[in-house]
């Protein structure tokens, strides 16, 4: 039975529960159906929002997604700590060895490894670009370099004391240990992480504030309209159903706009990201968002879309009433 | 069905729209409301509607006090009541039919009833041949019988018309009111404000007259 009960001229009209139900989802239909038939029926200022909503949101993400990327690529580097052990110049090449040789007989040690001066000019050479600077060379300036491998069960403070005693020895010039710079990024990415944490509220913050002012201005064209639907008996509701679907639209078209223009961000990076990351010898790739990730945004966009029209809706629609 | 008891009107600015109204329209009366403009006609169709409230007095519709109606169920009191508006305030982005089933799909019918009903109502006003029609193309009188069409397409109980005939030449207003007093027939409260005293004198049914917010005849049964 789908048919209200009452079919008297002049009785009241009544329906039932079930039907009531069944009306309500065909309004939700019918004003999702309506409100995305208007978006798409005024295509180049919906795609000005889309536009707007999907640069505010892809710009957090895409920071977010580069750091995602940093944090993997310094995750690689965290293990094997290393301490670069500087000689003094005047320790020459089989010293050097000896001295590797007592290191690497340490309880503590892992491996040892010597890169004797020439090696490294050489590959300084090859790497840098400056080969013919560095063959004009009279004598050869770099030092003769130990890479210390310490074993892996030594936490922080240990190595650091390893370090001291390394550096004590009296062939070493300096020893440093490679962690400095890897904490300092680590924690540089800390900070990145909370900036855009910040710069990402403020931004969907933004999009619920420009969404609730086009759901305002839908409102203002519509007025007229809400006044009869109210006059003949339509709740707030009713009057708000298509209006929660039009920022929902708008919402996820942003969602979906963001999601392209971080994936062509990542597109447009890829190649030179792979090519630096050949000159490092590694096979280092960026991670996308993936299709997880952009339904999430997606589905972003639409609860954004949905909250600002809230916004919009309860501070402007109980204003219009018959007058 | 409609009962007025000693209700008063006095709005925010001083202004006194309504002073000590009282009568009665018994269900299946259709009666005339008159009086020159600002003697309150519109202030006690709004009152009906709950479109204002009464500052002093008791308006009662259906047996039911209005005082007592939450502003929550506003639309629901409204649904039951019919009303045509002297500028037909119709939807001009949507179809004939789909002006006539905004009460119904309001109301919650399902999409079938709502044809069935939306017919029944454009063939009773003579428009059933124009339903896919956009208002603007129609003619004032058509205009005014797509509003009427609106107001009885949820079959209410009460019908309340506010200067139906304003804009509309004696012929087509009294074809308007023949079309009022067919709904009265079948049961349905008519109750219409006008100003055209010639006609609805003619038509031989009960007239309230208001003058300066006071009833100042016709408030007998």
């Amino acid at each position: 039975m789908s048919r209200p009960r009452s079919e008297g001229g002049a009785s009241l009209s009544r329906t039932r529960l079930g039907d009531l139900y069944q009306a309500w989802l065909h309004h939700h239909r019918l004003s999702a159906a309506d409100s995305l038939h208007r978006v798409v029926d005024q295509p180049l200022s919906s795609l000005m929002t889309w536009l707007v909503i999907g640069i505010a949101l892809a710009l957090p993400v895409g920071l977010s997604v580069a750091l995602d990327n940093a944090a993997e690529l310094s995750s690689r580097w965290d293990s094997p700590t290393q301490i670069s052990v500087f000689l003094q110049p005047a320790v020459d090449e089989s010293a050097a060895r000896d001295l590797a040789t007592t290191i690497e007989a340490r309880g503590d040690i892992q491996a040892v490894r010597l890169i004797t001066r020439d090696a490294a000019l050489a590959e300084f050479g090859a790497l840098s670009g400056f080969a013919d600077v560095v063959a004009s060379l009279d004598q050869n300036p770099l030092p003769n370099l130990l890479l210390v491998t310490p074993d892996e069960g030594l936490d922080g403070p240990a190595i650091a004391a390893l370090r001291d005693a390394l550096a004590a020895q009296a062939p070493v010039d300096d020893a440093v240990l490679d962690m400095a710079w890897l904490q300092r990024l680590n924690s540089l990415m800390a900070l990145g992480r909370k900036l855009v944490l910040a710069v990402g509220a403020l931004l969907l913050c933004g999009v619920v504030l420009i969404l609730g002012n086009t759901i305002r201005l839908a409102i203002e064209n519509r007025r007229e309209e809400i006044v009869i639907v109210k006059l003949v008996g339509g709740s707030n509701a009713f009057v708000r159903r298509p209006f929660l679907y039009t920022g929902l639209w708008y919402g996820v078209g942003g969602g979906a706009v963001a999601g392209l223009v971080v994936s062509a961000a990542l597109w447009f990076l890829e190649i030179p990201v792979g090519n630096l990351a050949a000159l490092y010898q590694s096979s280092f790739e960026l991670s996308g968002l993936g299709v997880m990730g952009a339904l999430n945004l997606v589905i972003l966009g639409g609860i954004l879309g949905l909250a600002g029209a809230w916004l919009a809706v309860g501070r402007h629609l109980s204003a219009i009433e018959p007058r | 069905m409609i009962r007025f008891e000693r209700v008063s009107k006095r709005y925010a600015e001083g202004h006194d729209a309504l002073r000590d109204v009282s009568f009665e329209i018994a269900r299946d009366d259709l009666v005339f409301l008159t009086g020159h403009s600002g003697a309150g006609k519109s202030t006690l169709m709004r009152l009906i509607m709950l479109m204002d409230r009464a500052s002093r007095g008791t308006v009662e519709v259906d047996g039911r006090d209005l005082a007592t109606v939450s502003s929550r169920r506003i639309p629901q009191h409204r649904r039951n009541i019919g009303v045509v508006f002297q500028n037909h305030q119709l939807l001009n982005d949507r179809s004939v039919f789909d002006n006539v089933a905004l009460p119904l799909v309001i109301s919650g019918y399902d999409h079938r009833e709502i044809g069935r009903r939306v017919r029944a109502a454009l063939d009773k006003v003579g428009l059933l041949d124009r339903e896919r029609a956009n208002p603007v193309t129609l003619s004032g009188g058509e205009q005014q019988r797509v509003g009427i069409a609106r107001a009885v397409a949820g079959r209410p109980k009460i019908l309340l018309a506010d200067e139906p005939t304003g804009n509309l030449d004696p012929e087509l207003s009294a074809e308007i009111m023949r079309l009022f007093e067919s709904f009265n027939q079948v049961g349905v409260t008519v109750l219409i404000a006008s100003h055209d005293l010639a006609l609805i004198s003619r038509l031989r049914h009960r007239i309230l007259t208001l003058r300066d917010g006071r009833l100042v005849s016709g408030g007998a049964l």
